[in-house]
């Protein structure tokens, strides 16, 4: 699983995003939470499929508490895209494969 | 992981709609009598409805036999799922869209645009849970208000919070976010509880949580993220606001029927209707069980026990069609 995806951290985060060409699409998630663990394998296609087009990147919120607090992240799974370092979109809640890309499609 | 329905898949014998304990039943009970089930299985959702059903939201599970330690919901659905599989049950990961019941073959659509054709049809699709219905909960909804204290109790360590209703899984929240909320608000529209014994005396005898009775939440505060529930005493109608950090809706269920609304018979609550002691619809060769056409029971070893008596009502329909 995640071969796709990169994992962030408290630690690389603000590097990775201010490195990165394509938008970033970040996973707020945690090992006890069923919808994140759903929502996994539909990431990890959804990055494969988009590969240099998309990144996603996977912040687990049990170690990373900083990154997770500064944007105020309440629930998890949120998705938060990234495009030149800054949000554009954010996602609450696991969703289907067609309607996450439905919804990421006006800001890819 | 299959996700869609193969091409040129021909007419199935069995179509099961839902994973969760009971349409994961009927596909065990199913596989083992040959009949090589398709599982419509759902699609992820933070909403009780998906790939799992309603266990894939909890925690421990303390009343499923033959798990004398407990067991954790998304756990019990992993093993129940291996098991439909490993007897030749198939999997695909969408949401069924539409039903075609009043042609033979029976036909089921899927969100992700398949399409299956199957003799026989086992409705097993669940309940998912209830909002309050106010606007501001809708844009508050991941923003502290919440449908998953598993998930997201987390973010409320030392900060007060509150649960709406009054049923076992109201209970169940209350008693998982005591772990980290300084305070818990169980907030029900009754003078008492619904849950059964051994829920209400676990959390009356709690000492974070704290119980407001006769009382609804009228209205939801907050810019960003949520700040207080706006609470109205139904005796009085008096209002008051509490601050409130998060707000976890558990305030009962509605079944997924949605679907099945112009074909299948239900009852005002919307429940389908099934015909004496079996799992048979009012239409031939379509079977329910599970949540879906219960809203007595809702445990999942009565959901588990009618997946059961719907494979088994569905072979011997199969079989006498066929003869």
């Amino acid at each position: 699983m995640a071969e796709h995806t990169v994992t962030l951290t408290d630690g690389n985060f603000d590097e990775t995003l201010a490195g990165a060409d394509a938008p970033v699409l970040v996973d707020f998630w945690a090992e006890w939470c069923g919808p994140c663990k759903m929502i996994a394998p539909v990431l990890d296609e959804i990055a494969r499929e988009n590969e240099g087009k998309l990144t996603i990147g996977k912040l687990d919120i049990d170690e990373n508490l900083e990154i997770s607090r500064r944007f105020e992240v309440l629930s998890i799974p949120t998705l938060i895209l990234f495009k030149g370092g800054e949000p554009v979109a954010r996602l609450v809640g696991a969703k289907g494969k067609a309607q996450l890309l439905q919804e990421l499609h006006p800001y890819l | 992981m299959t996700s869609a329905i193969p091409s040129g898949d021909g007419v199935r014998d069995v179509v099961i709609i839902g994973s969760g304990p009971a349409g994961l039943t009927a596909a065990i009970y199913t596989a083992r009598a040959n009949l090589k089930p398709l599982v419509i299985e759902g699609e992820p959702s933070s909403n009780s409805d998906q790939p799992g059903g309603q266990l894939m939201l909890t925690t421990e599970v303390e009343n499923f036999p033959g798990f004398p330690d407990g067991i954790m919901g998304p756990d019990l659905m992993a093993a129940f799922k291996a098991q439909a599989a490993r007897f030749g049950a198939e999997f695909v990961t969408a949401k069924a869209s539409e039903v075609v019941f009043d042609e033979r073959p029976f036909r089921v659509h899927t969100s992700d645009g398949g399409e299956v054709s199957a003799r026989s049809v086992i409705v097993a699709t669940g309940a998912r849970s209830l909002m309050l219905g106010l606007e501001s909960e809708r844009r508050l909804l991941g923003y502290g208000v919440s449908t998953c204290a598993t998930c997201d109790g987390f973010f409320h360590r030392d900060y007060e919070v509150g649960v709406v209703g009054g049923g076992d899984s109201a209970i169940e929240e209350a008693l998982f976010l005591a772990k980290f909320a300084t305070k818990v608000h169980l907030i029900h529209r009754r003078k008492e509880l619904r849950a059964s014994r051994i829920m209400q005396d676990r959390a009356l005898a709690h000492p974070k949580l704290e119980f407001i009775w006769d009382t609804v939440v009228s209205d939801l505060v907050g810019d960003k993220t949520l700040e207080a529930a706006v609470l109205k005493d139904v005796n009085t109608g008096t209002e008051r606001t509490l601050p409130l950090h998060g707000l976890f809706v558990a305030i009962g269920h509605v079944p997924n029927t949605d679907i099945f609304k112009t074909s299948l018979d239900s009852d005002e609550n919307g429940y389908l209707r099934t015909v004496g002691h079996g799992t048979y619809t009012n239409i031939e060769g379509v079977f329910a069980c599970g949540d879906v056409q219960d809203h007595v029971y809702r445990q999942a070893i009565t959901a588990a026990g009618s997946g059961c008596m719907a494979a088994i009502d569905c072979e011997r329909w199969l079989e006498a069609v066929a003869h």
